[in-house]
């Protein structure tokens, strides 16, 4: 039996569409439990977009959390393949805490990991696959990428400490460079040190603009192969429909103890904040006794209840 | 177009001063109505007045690109926003202050009576310091000498009313001032005019 359409609203609909999409590449389903064991989320906390995880003790006295995030899951459960490659998708309920009110949020989520032997063409093809997902939801949209080594090159020449470093990456998301100047000032680091990494920062938008001062930027500081990687991983964009859609911004960060490499985040006109995010992990995966390489993304399909009818494109 | 909200207030007034300074000016933003909401599409702003605690929550939920937000705000509720420039007016500090001659007894936990309960915590937990907070919307001051707190986290300008208090600062936390903030969504789609218009306010901060 074939579902009508009209029978779905725009986040089945789209939902249903991203699967296919996916399932087109080559991407299986992965189903799992609505529970897990709490510990997991207790040792990972700083992994998870919010706090708050829901607990219940299980029948045999075991402390459960109903799942707070997706990823963690797929890597516990996972197991290593060396020499391959396993493309997995999801579309899963989670339960978060709301950022600004008290009490808990079910939100949907459908996503996609690949993990085992992750190279520079799995990882253009997820940035492929992540500008394809908002294409399918609204007509205007922006994939922001970074290089989370990269910037870390830069943050690390003038970081004292592991304090002041997470204090300057959090002004990079902000794209808050005065607050960098400050925070160096406060911390007898020499005036003009921060220079070079405030320029990388102020070197955002369309690869074909910035990509050539990137490179020269991150050559001159010992950062040239990371900034060949981000070349290579936005190259499949060039000369397509997407590449406009496509932008350098290296406020696009993620926690270093999880992520590496290249970090993204998607937005689409008239959602205030992102509806897409996702980025290599191959530090969640060491942390959790993982060999493979991986990467992947969310794409937070209630974030789309905000966009106007005009915007959509699933309609 | 871009949206702009400004904090109600002399802080705002002083605000819109910079903006109109920098060629976004809205004469009708000062004359005496009830309009909310004032445009001026020839310089493509639109601009509204909200309670200073509000502006960050309108700029994170997209209600307005761009909004002027004191950093005690940004600090105390974190939204997700780009923080783009230092405006360098309504210059404070978050301070503890409190009575007279006070002496920190290290064996009690410390009664800390404020509005910025997160920017407490964090400072006080960096010091791995054990607090009580008391959590007060306003009349801060007060506290300390009833009784109800040790200390106090608040505002600091001048400190007139602290010392007619009998109250005196013992510690700065950080030092506030406005920040011009922006919605990260907004940011991407709007960033020529957003761009431009932080170009022009910079100049104008160079200035004070």
């Amino acid at each position: 039996m074939q579902i009508e359409d009209q029978v779905l609203d725009g986040q089945e609909r789209i939902g249903f569409r991203l699967r296919a999409l996916y399932s087109g590449y080559g991407y299986s389903r992965y189903r799992m439990s609505k529970f897990e064991e709490y510990d997991l989320y207790s040792r990972n906390k700083d992994f998870l977009f919010s706090e708050g995880v829901i607990t219940f003790t299980d029948t045999n006295g075991r402390l459960m959390a109903l799942k707070p995030d997706v990823t963690l899951s797929i890597v516990k459960n996972g197991r290593d393949t060396p020499g391959q490659i396993r493309k997995l998708y999801y579309h899963e309920n989670v339960y978060r805490a709301a950022s600004t009110e008290d009490g808990f949020r079910e939100q949907t989520q459908v996503g996609v990991e690949c993990m085992g032997d992750v190279d520079g063409g799995s990882v253009a093809e997820v940035l492929k696959l992540a500008a394809e997902s908002l294409r399918l939801c609204a007509a205007d949209y922006v994939l922001e990428i970074s290089h989370l080594d990269l910037l870390s090159t830069f943050v690390d020449r003038i970081a004292p400490d592991d304090a002041v470093r997470g204090m300057i990456l959090q002004c990079a998301g902000e794209k808050n460079l005065h607050g960098i100047r400050r925070i160096c000032r406060e911390h007898g680091i020499a005036v003009g040190a921060e220079d070079p990494l405030v320029e990388l920062l102020g070197l955002y938008g369309r690869a074909r603009s910035v990509m050539p001062k990137i490179r020269s930027l991150a050559e001159e500081y010992g950062a040239g192969e990371y900034a060949a990687e981000l070349s290579r991983a936005v190259a499949s964009f060039a000369g397509t429909e997407m590449e406009d859609r496509v932008q350098i911004d290296f406020s696009a960060t993620g926690d270093t103890k999880y992520y590496n490499g290249i970090a993204f985040k998607g937005f689409l006109s008239g959602v205030p904040g992102s509806v897409l995010s996702g980025g290599q992990y191959d530090h969640l995966m060491r942390r959790m006794g993982r060999r493979d390489r991986a990467v992947g993304f969310a794409v937070f399909l209630n974030m789309l209840e905000r966009l106007t009818e005009e915007g959509r494109t699933d309609a | 177009m871009l949206n702009i909200a400004l904090p109600k207030g002399r802080l705002g007034e002083k605000v819109y001063a910079m903006f109109a300074g920098a060629g976004f000016e809205c004469p009708a933003l000062l004359e005496n109505s009830r309009k909310l909401i004032f445009d001026n599409e020839a310089a493509g702003v639109r601009y509204f007045w909200v309670k200073p605690s509000d502006v960050a929550i309108y700029v994170e939920r997209g209600a307005a690109d761009i909004g002027v937000a004191g950093k005690d705000i940004l600090l105390e509720y974190r939204p997700d926003v780009y923080e783009l420039l230092d405006l360098n007016v309504g210059k404070c500090r978050m301070a503890v202050a409190a009575p007279e001659g006070f002496r920190d007894d290290m064996n009690r936990t410390l009664r800390v009576a404020t509005k910025f309960s997160r920017i407490a915590r964090d400072y006080y937990s960096a010091m791995g310091r054990d607090i009580d907070i008391i959590h007060l919307n306003g009349s801060i001051e007060i506290a300390p000498i009833l009784g109800l707190s040790d200390v106090i986290v608040d505002i600091v300008e001048t400190g007139t009313t602290l010392r007619e208090n009998h109250l005196e600062v013992i510690e700065t936390i950080v030092p506030i001032s406005a920040r011009l903030v922006a919605n990260k969504a907004g940011f991407k789609f709007k960033t020529e005019p957003i761009e431009r218009l932080v170009q022009e306010i910079r100049k104008e901060v160079e200035q004070i």
